[in-house]
């Protein structure tokens, strides 16, 4: 990692609640462009939630938190760094979330022709050439209903990716498939990270943490408990929330 | 008691050239109001659901105010109440359309809204990760897949709609119900005549159903 590169996520001391529930307690986490950050915790514990507040889906309520130099503010409505924001940060959902009325390319072009003002000529090249680095470019007709999940879930990236992101939030991406699916996308992340690209990844797949991950984050009820390189995470995890967290999750 | 009658076949055949006349008023009443009536549905529907308290406040009184009232009642204040307040009396034609307009359009706001509301949360939320407005995100995602669902909801209310320009014969308007009361006065044919009034109303809203099952299937076959 380069220390002498500005962080693209700079967080400081962020908390967030619904209501009566203090869901993030004084996060601080900085990202490195070109860095892979897997976040993990149990259901519940606000890995989600802190990944939604990097573009602006969800709102906090105090702190800092910087996205390639826009600010974003607490109880942040709609505001152009956050609109900016949203155009570098791409984002995958763990329901793929595709537009079930357009097929696969104008699902891809879409973004880049509303918001890039891009011609639909070249927005179709480029998406052409993402379904084809994420392997379906031969289903650019379909729509996504006559697609699998894994296919829907690579969609979703290549639709992601139109928009030239700089950074990426992947929330869960492998949760909602069926076990034979997970592989392929996994492999479409996997080839992302070694492009280079930065991402920010909530998972449950450890193996595939321990393969990307320059650094892990273990959340616990709001609070992140420990961080590290992968290695060190999964080996020699310092914390007791830590310790019995890989303990149940890795059991199986 | 003893039952006797008879159903005169020739009274009911006889009675059609004099009803046909009923079908383009009827049509007309209920297509029109109708058209005007999915304006307001959409007006008041996306006031309904808008963010701001002031903009949903007057779209729940519009809808609790027409649904609230029965569309007879409606009518005939249009047609005999408002001439008061205008200084002139109003064409049954344009009473009948204005009293569906104003009727369908506060059924078809609450379509509008349950249609639009029933899209998934993720929808918007992949929108806008995409950097797309808000307005943008309606206008190109939510929206369309809204309409898709509000399809079989608006046909519901079209053949209820046209089923309800019969209650206007009580303002005269020349529609199917009048056209058969006109006859039975000089043929007292009730039963035969209102047999083939109903049996045009039938005509009419069973076309509509398979039309718009046409329009269900191709929709689906989007997704």
């Amino acid at each position: 990692m380069n220390n002498t590169t500005q962080p693209i996520v700079r967080m400081q001391q962020l908390n967030k609640h619904f209501g009566s529930l203090h869901v993030l307690k004084h996060i601080d986490m900085q990202i490195t462009p070109g860095e892979v950050v897997v976040v993990i915790g149990a259901s519940g514990s606000g890995k989600s939630t802190l990944i939604r507040c990097i573009n602006g889906l969800e709102e906090f309520q105090s702190g800092f938190l910087e996205v390639d130099s826009n600010e974003l503010r607490p109880y942040g409505k709609s505001s152009e760094a956050l609109q900016t924001i949203r155009t570098e940060v791409g984002m995958v959902f763990q329901q793929f979330n595709l537009f079930p009325h357009l097929s696969v390319i104008d699902n891809i072009t879409l973004a880049p022709m509303k918001v890039r003002g891009w011609s639909r000529t070249d927005a179709v090249e480029a998406a052409k050439r993402l379904l084809e680095r994420v392997g379906i470019a031969d289903q650019a007709d379909k729509y996504p209903s006559h697609l699998s999940g894994g296919q829907q879930q690579r969609v979703a990236l290549a639709r992601a990716l139109a928009m030239e992101p700089r950074l990426m939030l992947f929330d869960e991406p492998t949760s909602a498939l069926d076990p034979e699916m997970i592989g392929e996308v996994l492999d479409a992340m996997r080839e992302l990270a070694k492009e280079g690209m930065t991402m920010v990844i909530v998972t449950h797949e450890m193996g595939f943490a321990r393969e990307v991950a320059d650094r892990v984050v273990f959340i616990h009820q709001g609070e992140i408990t420990e961080e590290g390189p992968p290695e060190k995470l999964f080996d020699t995890p310092q914390h007791e929330r830590t310790q019995s967290f890989l303990a149940r999750v890795l059991k199986h | 008691m003893e039952v006797n009658f008879q159903f005169d076949w020739l009274a009911a055949f006889e009675s059609i050239p004099h009803l046909l006349p009923g079908i383009p008023w009827t049509l007309l009443i209920s297509f029109g109001g109708l058209a005007i009536g999915f304006f307001i549905g959409i007006f008041f529907g996306l006031l309904r659901i808008s963010p701001l308290r002031w903009l949903r406040w007057p779209a729940i009184f519009y809808v609790e105010v027409f649904r609230g009232t029965p569309i007879l009642v409606q009518v005939l204040f249009i047609f005999y109440g408002l001439p008061q307040i205008l200084g002139g009396p109003i064409n049954a034609l344009v009473a009948g359309i204005a009293a569906i307009a104003v009727n369908s359009g506060a059924y078809i706001s609450e379509i509008v809204r349950g249609s639009v509301q029933s899209i998934e949360r993720g929808q918007g939320e992949a929108s806008l990760s995409l950097g797309l407005s808000r307005t943008q995100a309606f206008r190109y995602v939510i929206w369309p897949q809204a309409f898709r669902r509000m399809i079989p909801p608006l046909g519901n209310q079209a053949i209820i709609s046209i089923k309800d320009t019969s209650l206007f014969s009580v303002i005269g308007v020349g529609e199917l119900v009048r056209q058969g009361q006109i006859y039975i006065a000089t043929t007292f044919t009730a039963l035969e005549v209102y047999f083939m009034v109903a049996l045009m109303y039938l005509a009419i809203t069973w076309t509509l159903s398979i039309v718009l099952r046409q329009l269900e299937l191709r929709g689906l076959a989007g997704q």
